[in-house]
């Protein structure tokens, strides 16, 4: 199963990529292009935090906080340390990775409730602290963020930061996938099923818990630079809870264990509530129910339940 | 000869609950060592205080005269220790062969960086460790099952799924808790058949198990626990004959029957 389904993640890859280059032709204008860049900068974020739930099995309610990180770096590196944009976007992943590593090493002994509650507040401190710190990030307000310059190249507009946010998806899905099917991947999937028997197998779950959450955090501060710098501008919104949770429901709705569920569920909760605008005052109960249906009828989450359907159906 | 696992005087509690106290057994390379005893004599508990799963309060276990004692539990299986568990602990959203290939970890090279690039010695080792995890199942008989997830099958199977992952770590000590449980006469024959192949190849087995006929037939030495001590240790037949074994089994002194194992 583990082996067609490999092969099949890789077709899957290639199906994208031809979607995404057909995207532009099919549906032109600024505005698709827009929603399209979104649905593929929160897709990083979610791979990242599937793998850490789906995957390893470790919840994480505070994931916007190292997405908030990496929208900062770009927005205070060059203009506190005077770095280049390209610097401060790599020195903020840099630095989501090292406080993912330190706070990691005491909460993630926590599990389930009260591993979530934890990551919950590490989250909503980060949130606080870029709230907080007028003088420095602009409080509420949030900060300009200048643009990426590369080799002189200067990344601009809708359409530039489309192809560069669909190309880090492409690579991001790839490297996520290769890792699920390697000893490292199977080693997250067995702390998952069973702490027990991957310790008295040699697995150092510590070090392996420890791991996913450092990669996940590193997803999420790659996917919140890039959407400071297709923004221009950055704001405590990017580390808020709310954030957190969308990201958690979108790895949940598409389906946990399934990277591509990561993408499809990052689709449906940016596009929804664009395509729901015409229902005005009753857009988010139409979002919520649609949610509930999608959970009711697709319980493992859409990709999964679909397919587990389809070779039912199959068989 | 130093023994392959030496435990001394070993005690657990748990809570106020003494659960071992004071028991000591020597291990030596090649053998079949059966543990038996009436429920809660502290079987279980000395299988988790060796393989590192609960800490004694007291005592020394050492590995080939190397002391481990609180060492945890991949460390320990690093020093050839892999055991199976009495409540099955499978990784039921992996299929029946990527459990047996968690059970390659240690001989596998962990390079997180080459992993996630799918790099040439990578996918190489993922087809070794695939040919590792398919032989190991041909020898429980589960080949049939590899690619099916391993929450579909049923409970024989996943007894023998547990004993070919244990295998696939590469022990010298086989620690079994309870591998025919709930097994029907004949999937205990195939489970009996599967440990005689094991101990031929020279691992050492360790196994605690209800299943009288089975212990007496395949075990060299059988170690008898009732209430965290020691009742007897030696040959099936010198068990056998031991009053105090056939006391804690036949339940006079004041004990149930129903403690009859």
């Amino acid at each position: 199963m583990r082996h067609r389904l490999f092969a099949h993640a890789y077709w899957l890859i290639g199906g994208l990529a031809i979607v995404m280059v057909l995207l532009p032709v099919m549906a032109p204008g600024a505005f698709y292009l827009r929603v399209a860049a979104l649905v593929y900068i929160n897709a990083i974020a979610v791979i990242g935090l599937n793998l850490l739930m789906g995957y390893a099995g470790q919840v994480s309610l505070g994931h916007a906080g190292f997405f908030g990180i990496g929208a900062y770096a770009v927005g205070l590196g060059p203009a506190v340390f005077r770095l280049p944009v390209w610097a401060s976007l790599l020195a903020g992943v840099a630095l989501s990775g090292v406080v993912a590593f330190i706070v990691g090493r005491p909460i993630l002994k926590l599990r389930g409730f009260y591993l979530a509650v934890a990551t919950l507040g590490l989250g909503l401190l980060i949130w606080m602290f870029l709230n907080n710190q007028s003088d420095l990030t602009g409080g509420p307000n949030g900060m300009q963020v200048p643009r990426l310059v590369l080799f002189g190249w200067r990344a601009v507009g809708t359409s530039t930061w489309y192809w560069i946010s669909a190309a880090t998806l492409l690579f991001a899905a790839y490297l996520a996938i290769n890792l699920i099917d390697s000893p490292t991947g199977r080693a997250f999937r067995a702390i998952h099923d069973s702490e027990i028997a991957a310790r008295v197998l040699g697995v150092d779950i510590v070090r392996y818990k420890l791991l996913v959450f450092v990669l996940s955090a590193v997803y999420a501060a790659v996917a919140g630079s890039y959407l400071a710098l297709f923004d221009g501008f950055v704001t405590p919104d990017s580390a808020s809870f709310l954030r957190s949770i969308e990201f958690v429901v979108m790895a949940v709705l598409g389906g946990l264990g399934s990277v591509f569920g990561s993408i499809v569920g990052a689709a449906l909760l940016v596009v929804l509530p664009q395509a729901l605008t015409s229902f005005h005052e009753y857009e988010e109960i139409v979002l919520g129910l649609i949610m509930i249906v999608f959970m009711i009828f697709l319980p493992a989450g859409i990709v999964p339940s679909s397919l587990a359907r389809w070779r039912g159906r199959a068989a | 000869m130093t023994a392959l696992l030496a435990v001394e005087d070993v005690a657990v509690a748990f809570g106020g609950v003494r659960a071992l106290s004071g028991v000591s057994l020597q291990i030596h390379r090649g053998e079949v060592f059966a543990v038996i005893g009436p429920n809660g004599a502290g079987k279980t508990t000395l299988f988790n205080a060796i393989s590192g799963l609960c800490r004694p309060e007291r005592g020394r276990i050492s590995i080939n005269g190397r002391e481990v004692t609180g060492l945890p539990p991949h460390r320990l299986a690093r020093l050839g220790l892999s055991r199976t568990f009495q409540n099955l602990q499978i990784f039921f959203r992996m299929s029946a062969a990527e459990n047996v290939m968690v059970g390659r970890h240690m001989h596998e090279d962990r390079d997180v960086l080459a992993h996630m690039l799918a790099l040439p010695s990578v996918l190489r080792q993922n087809r070794q460790t695939r040919k590792a995890a398919d032989e190991l199942l041909a020898l429980v008989g589960l080949e049939a099952w590899a690619d099916k997830p391993a929450g579909s099958l049923p409970y024989g199977a996943l007894k023998r799924l547990e004993i070919a992952r244990a295998m696939a770590a590469e022990p010298s000590l086989l620690m079994l808790d309870e591998p025919a449980a709930g097994c029907n006469p004949i999937e205990t024959e195939e489970v009996d058949a599967v440990l005689k192949t094991i101990s031929r190849r020279g691992v050492t087995i360790v196994l605690v198990e209800h299943d009288m006929r089975l212990v007496m037939k395949i075990s060299d030495r059988i170690h008898v626990l009732d209430h965290g001590t020691t009742l007897a240790d030696g040959d099936a037949a010198a068990v056998r004959s031991n009053p105090a074994v056939i006391a804690a089994y036949l339940g006079v002194n004041e004990k149930q029957p129903g403690a009859f194992g």
